[in-house]
């Protein structure tokens, strides 16, 4: 029998029908697709695939079960190592980890590890399945985690499992950090990152909400007053950068962060029978080129939007987002300006107005490897709209850094942290993800996580035999 | 959960709470804010604290009915709770002996200049507070204030109770006065603290204000409430919410804080026409 070259497609929502719901839009594998996607693994003893997973999941193993007909054997299989399957399943950049080293992606397609990730994981949630034991031990050492967004969420998640004691603190009234506020619930529903948070709690995780480190509670009172024996801090890239032209502080000039956090983690969407507006116009300018550039995009259509256009200074080879992302966009007809960058937000009465912009041609490549893009002269023009919403990048959020004695950070505010530990300057601290090595994906963030749950786990056990 | 513990009506729409947050009462300083759900649906709303007992473990907080949010949190009694209260968050008032210290509170204001007030008496300073209002019905914390300042200055708008002035009026007598003022702090509506700034500005006399903008998560994660500093950016939940007076561009401030106008207008006539689904849950 021969390999289909091609990969399953993945059923979705008609472009037409999706751009005005926020349904998901990939609605994920039947069991008749995912056995047969199953079977196009050739089960290689390489196993290539695997180093590229940050948390290193025996994919040959669970795509196996999967075949076999053994879905729960598959999930079981997963979770020894991703606490997050079903968010991983949907966010992960596959095509440049696992699937970037499939044997297949040679000659066709690479087995769709992420999808059958995500069946895996959806089955077992959908059919309840048995819930994971508890084995934390009453006397165990205590370890703070800060931040519950997927590098906190993993390392509570290993270190559970482990038998330590873990609290999780999230400055925002539910845990879940980026994967709550930012990634909408088209991309990722919020009901399946609740349900993988519930598997952690049954783990034995407790999670406190509504505590901000760094004001409510210092990482040192932590340490030398509540009781807590280690800390690991993952607070992610939580402070949205403005480009400071003209005109940003306009009534309609938004972050991304802003934008996302009302939409999908107040539900703005479902004003006034939730408490918090939002306000989109009708015609809506994104300015970037991220993941984030494209949910804010995607975001604004669904909103009611007319005309939603992504600004990126580069050219759509330079594009940092998902390519599905990006061919999602495409499809529901969002308006891509590449080689373009503004100048100026304009306004009128104290609202955004327009976007004035000025073509860019690409030159020598920068620092970051990509060609520069460089103006061309008298090119500039104005965008029609009355929304910008900027979506250029976040930097370290400095709440916890201030307040924390004796532990380094560099110049950008980025906590310093061992790469294969995550200890940082201080001692019995760690830290890992996005505050660490600045914005980067969701499977990062839980790869630093897990590194540094290992060496959590050492430190404790060091520190208990003394 | 967070136990209302007293309430009590300090003027009409304008209520005081007492609520349990032993954590926050804990760490709590002059000058911070929290923000509070009412309930599973609702908006994030900031508060300044007007005080706080670290004994009781208790935030007071005072607010005036204006929005959907701040009515439902209204209609809340002792012994119900908020569904979420946090903080304290950002920057504490900077508290030394700067000398003569004057306090500007103006309308709702007034509450959270209390605490600050009173620390600056406890810093050693002579405390001048003005207080103003729009009329006597609507003028609180006048006994607290007196109880913290010096001398205490009351004006309204339509001269029900101390001078018919507005509080700059009083203010600039003082700063052409023999005695020097070495500090003023005012909080209160956007406009009365944009002509303080322009009351205070000639003089050369370092003004703080304490600015209110809209914002969501309070941790500098989402830019909402970035106001123009002198020629830089400042986000006022982490920078903030105290800022130099002189250096602020109250008018940016002002139209930002007009954002959502609309859609509140809206939602408020829905809610009147009887059709509200918003607060059934």
């Amino acid at each position: 029998m021969s390999i289909s070259l091609k990969k399953h497609p993945m059923p979705e929502q008609d472009p037409k029908v999706r751009a005005g719901n926020f349904e998901e839009v990939a609605l994920g594998y039947t069991a008749e697709l995912a056995t047969a996607e199953a079977a196009r693994c050739l089960q290689c003893k390489a196993a290539p695939c695997r180093q590229g997973c940050p948390v290193e999941i025996d994919i040959p193993a669970f795509i196996a079960q999967l075949k076999e007909g053994d879905p729960a054997g598959a999930i079981r299989t997963i979770q020894q190592v991703n606490s997050l399957p079903a968010v991983c399943g949907r966010v992960c950049p596959q095509e440049d980890q696992c699937e970037k080293y499939c044997v297949l992606a040679k000659k066709g397609e690479a087995v769709a590890i992420g999808r059958l990730e995500r069946y895996a994981a959806d089955l077992a949630r959908e059919q309840g399945g048995e819930d994971p034991v508890s084995v934390v031990r009453e006397d165990a050492p205590k370890v703070a985690v800060i931040g519950s967004g997927p590098a906190g969420l993993s390392v509570a998640g290993d270190l559970a499992k482990k038998g330590f004691r873990v609290t999780v603190f999230e400055a925002l009234h539910l845990p879940g950090g980026v994967l709550m506020y930012g990634i909408p619930q088209f991309r990722l529903p919020k009901e399946v990152v609740q349900a993988e948070i519930d598997v952690l709690r049954k783990l034995g995780v407790q999670f406190e909400v509504n505590a901000v480190i760094g004001r409510t509670f210092t990482v040192d009172e932590l340490l030398e007053e509540e009781g807590f024996d280690a800390a690991f801090i993952g607070t992610g890239a939580g402070l949205p950068y403005f480009m400071g032209i003209e005109g940003e502080n306009l009534n309609g000039v938004y972050s991304a962060n802003e934008f996302l956090t009302r939409c999908n983690l107040m539900k703005a969407y479902q004003f006034p029978t939730s408490g918090t507006p939002i306000h989109v116009g009708e015609k809506v300018a994104v300015v970037g080129g991220g993941n984030v550039a494209m949910d804010a995009a995607r975001t604004a259509l669904r909103l009611g939007a007319e005309k939603v256009y992504i600004v990126y200074r580069r050219s759509d080879k330079e594009l940092p987002a998902r390519l599905e992302e990006i061919h999602h966009a495409k499809e529901e007809g969002i308006d891509f300006q590449f080689l373009t960058a503004p100048l100026a937000v304009e306004g009128k009465d104290g609202w955004v107005s327009g976007l004035t912009c000025i073509r860019m041609e690409l030159g020598e490549p920068d620092d970051s490897g990509r060609r520069r893009p460089v103006e061309v002269p008298g090119s500039d023009f104005t965008l029609d709209v009355d929304t910008v919403i900027i979506a250029i990048g976040q930097g370290p959020n400095p709440l916890v850094q201030s307040t924390t004695k004796g532990m380094e950070t560099n110049r950008k505010g980025n906590i310093v942290a061992d790469e294969q530990t995550g200890a940082t300057t201080k001692p019995g601290v760690f830290a890992g993800g996005d505050i660490v090595t600045g914005a980067a994906t969701v499977i990062l963030a839980m790869g630093a996580g897990k590194k540094a749950a290992v060496a959590i786990a050492d430190y404790l056990n060091e520190k208990t035999k003394k | 959960m967070y136990e209302i513990l007293v309430k009590k009506e300090l003027a009409p729409s304008v209520k005081l709470f007492e609520v349990a947050a032993p954590q926050i009462a804990r760490k709590a300083q002059a000058g911070q804010f929290v923000i509070l759900r009412v309930d599973a649906e609702g908006e994030r709303v900031p508060l300044t604290i007007a005080d706080f007992n670290r004994e009781t473990g208790s935030i007071t907080i005072i607010f005036q009915e204006v929005g959907a949010s701040t009515k439902l949190l209204g209609q809340l009694e002792v012994g119900d709770a908020l569904h979420d209260f946090v903080g304290p968050l950002g920057q504490p008032t900077h508290v030394e002996n700067f000398g003569t210290v004057v306090c500007v509170g103006g309308g709702i204001g007034i509450a959270p200049v209390y605490p600050i007030a009173r620390a600056m008496k406890e810093a050693g300073n002579k405390v001048i507070s003005i207080i103003g209002a729009r009329s006597k019905d609507i003028l609180i914390y006048e006994e607290e204030m007196a109880s913290v300042s010096d001398e205490l200055i009351i004006t309204t708008d339509d001269g029900t109770k101390g001078r018919k002035a507005l509080v700059t009026e009083p203010l600039k007598e003082l700063l052409d006065g023999s005695a020097p003022v070495n500090l003023v702090v005012a909080i209160g509506p956007v406009i009365m603290m944009k002509f303080v700034a322009e009351t205070t500005r000639p003089y050369g006399v370092h003004t703080v204000a304490s600015l209110n903008p809209i914002m969501v998560d309070g941790t500098g994660m989402c830019g909402g409430c970035r106001v123009a500093v002198g020629k830089e950016n400042k986000f006022a939940c982490v920078d903030g919410p105290e800022f130099d007076a002189h250096l602020v561009d109250f008018d940016n401030l002002m139209a930002r804080q007009r954002m959502y106008k609309r859609q509140e207008k809206d939602h408020s006539d829905h809610c009147e026409g009887g059709s509200c689904k918003c607060q059934s849950h």
